[in-house]
């Protein structure tokens, strides 16, 4: 069973998972940042795989990623960085990236790489579904990988639904039309979006992402999805007060 | 049988192209790409494009046969003068379609991205003229290295935004138009070139059809035959060169040569030459050739030529170079301005430095005695005085 789906066996409310990029701010810092999220009791944790043209990000992971890049981070380093935590880490990761990244790198031996490192659930921003379904279902069956994906304001019901069929994990509800990164209260439009999804009675767990930044726009988001995704708050957070100072961020989110 | 050489009902051309958009893009590429054909083939839309290309663009452009030219190197050289359209450039025959088709989908609000700022003027234009507000991206250096169509956008009302982020050129201000059409779906995207996801490079390409529409019959009424030998045109994204090789696509004894801008050499670190640097890869939303690190994290590139400074190709021009449809060949930033001052000096027409690229690669071909050589003189070189004269001073 993938990881997530298993998660959501022993808990499926109020579930809060980080999103940072690899690589920032010190090159190193991989490991020790998926310790300290699980120490904070963190559900699962997104991995960001940086690219230079990250065209669904908005500018704080856009520097996160030009700072890691310049870092040495790559995709080597990475699976190395990951590799080691097979054994010792139980919160579940995925991986966050773009296709360019595992085209480049081999198909094959990307998932390969993934499962090697205990790894079953992929991100993929720019994998349209069309791609999906004539070559990557198949490829990514063949590895036990499974792809999220993700739905916006202005995904149509037909449309929602045959995710909702190829959903694994859980389906990412991007929470408004906006890159990452967006900022403020969740609007009255994005509250009969959320109730619009929900009343579809879906058989995937929905996990609510992009502009989620604070217990406040969390707990809002808890009331209409399974669960919810923090990234560049928290990135923004690492950037100023560092990775030991990463349970300080999470704590007022969760308490 | 449909042309090999027309994307297929998922936009690809061989196995190039596509549409690699996030999910949030998914409903406004769907809705050009159900309704694109439909309207560029309808009477309404054909009626007005050819009107407005008649009486606002200045079209027919002349087929000008270049006699000096001709006599330096050997050959019966034509130039396609598209750098007497409005605005200087064949640019505007693709801005002119797309507001058409934007009118048609209901749009009001248009956003652009441009390089050499040539893209830009002409979306300014076409939304001063079909009163639609408009937003031009451009990365932070082209915006100090084209300043004169920084000002003519600005005079036409657009507002100009610039990318501070990657190399700060083309690339980036493509990257920044894509991310502003994510947050503001309710916008046309007005891409400039052949490039971005489907049906983008196909609709690019169609409009800029115009362009070999238009050789066919000039170069009949000049030579008798509709076919040259030979047609040279300067690839960035490719639109020019798309549209001056669109309706010579299927006879093959017409030799299509796309030029590349070198930058400081191919193998120099410092160049924008696609072809020669790079590998299949995903950029702004098509399957392509690019250039791109061991990682897939795609390498800056370099040339003289802001609206040649691409790291990548649109995906038809990928296809016909894996294909071998067409040569392609390249020109550093030197050969290009030595190029640009060869032209004015013997033919009293001064071209932009991306069209500089194609002339520079004349004294590279061997040309057979009486070869009829179309060279694509893509556009002007009013924005690029600057860069001629510090080089001529230098």
């Amino acid at each position: 069973m993938n990881s997530i789906q298993e998660l959501f066996q022993k808990k499926d409310k109020n579930l809060l998972s980080i999103y940072f990029t690899s690589g920032y701010p010190k090159l190193d810092d991989t490991a020790r940042i998926i310790q300290k999220l699980s120490k904070s009791t963190v559900d699962f944790i997104e991995v960001g795989l940086p690219y230079s043209d990250p065209l669904a990000d908005g500018p704080t992971i856009q520097d996160s990623s030009q700072k890691a890049l310049e870092n040495g981070i790559n995709l080597d380093v990475i699976f190395q960085q990951l590799m080691p935590l097979k054994e010792t880490n139980k919160t579940p990761l995925v991986l966050m990236g773009y296709l360019n990244q595992l085209l480049k790198y081999g198909e094959e031996k990307f998932c390969q790489k993934v499962v090697d490192c205990g790894i079953d659930t992929l991100i993929i921003p720019d994998l349209p579904m069309v791609e999906f379904e004539n070559h990557y279902q198949e490829l990514f069956d063949n590895y036990g990988l499974t792809n999220v994906f993700l739905i916006t304001p202005h995904t149509s019901e037909d449309r929602i639904r045959k995710i909702d069929s190829y959903s694994k994990a859980f389906i990412y509800v991007v929470a408004s039309a906006s890159i990452t990164g967006a900022k403020g209260a969740i609007s009255n439009n994005q509250i009969s979006y959320f109730e619009r999804i929900k009343s579809m009675n879906l058989k995937s767990r929905l996990i609510v992402g992009f502009g989620i930044s604070d217990k406040s726009t969390f707990n809002t988001a808890c009331n209409y999805a399974n669960g919810a995704i923090i990234g560049s708050a928290f990135i923004k957070d690492l950037g100023i007060n560092g990775v030991d100072r990463i349970d300080d961020f999470i704590q007022p989110i969760i308490s | 049988m449909k042309s090999k050489f027309q994307p297929d009902e998922n936009g690809y051309f061989g196995q190039f192209g596509g549409a690699f958009i996030p999910e949030l893009l998914h409903p406004n590429v769907k809705e050009l790409a159900d309704n694109y054909i439909q309207i560029i083939e309808s009477e309404e839309f054909q009626t007005e494009y050819k009107s407005l290309l008649k009486d606002f663009v200045g079209r027919p452009t002349p087929l000008y046969l270049a006699k000096r030219l001709s006599k330096k190197y050997g050959a019966t050289i034509y130039l396609k003068r598209e750098d007497l359209n409005h605005t200087g450039a064949h640019k505007v025959n693709n801005t002119v379609g797309q507001i058409l088709i934007a009118k048609k989908l209901g749009k009001t609000k248009v956003i652009a991205e441009t390089g050499a700022g040539q893209h830009g003027v002409a979306t300014a234009t076409v939304c001063a003229l079909m009163n639609m507000e408009c937003t031009v991206f451009m990365g932070e250096k082209d915006i100090v290295r084209q300043a004169p169509n920084v000002a003519r956008m600005k005079m036409l009302g657009a507002k100009i935004v610039a990318a501070t982020s990657g190399s700060k050129t083309l690339k980036d201000a493509t990257n920044e138009a894509i991310r502003y059409w994510i947050q503001h779906p309710e916008t046309f995207y007005l891409i400039g070139s052949v490039v971005g996801p489907a049906p983008h490079p196909d609709m690019v390409a169609r409009l800029q059809a115009i362009i070999s529409e238009e050789m066919k019959w000039q170069l009949k009424e000049k030579t008798g035959k509709e076919n040259p030998d030979t047609i040279i045109a300067c690839v960035g994204g490719g639109s020019n060169a798309a549209g001056a090789f669109y309706h010579y696509l299927e006879d093959e004894d017409v030799e299509l040569i796309a030029v590349e801008a070198a930058g400081l050499g191919v193998k120099s670190g410092e160049s924008a030459a696609t072809s020669q640097l790079g590998e299949v890869g995903i950029i702004h939303g098509s399957k392509t050739i690019l250039m791109q690190d061991e990682y897939g994290q795609i390498v800056e590139p370099y040339s003289i030529s802001a609206g040649l400074d691409y790291p990548g190709v649109g995906p038809l021009h990928a296809f016909l170079y894996e294909s071998k449809r067409a040569k392609f060949m390249n020109a550093t930033d030197k050969e290009a301005l030595d190029a640009a001052y060869e032209l004015t000096k013997i033919e009293g027409i001064i071209p932009a430095l991306e069209t500089a690229h194609a002339l520079a690669v004349l004294p590279k071909i061997d040309f057979k005695k009486d070869q009829v050589v179309v060279i694509n003189l893509s556009g002007r070189g009013d924005k690029d005085l600057e860069i001629y004269i510090k080089y001529l001073e230098a």
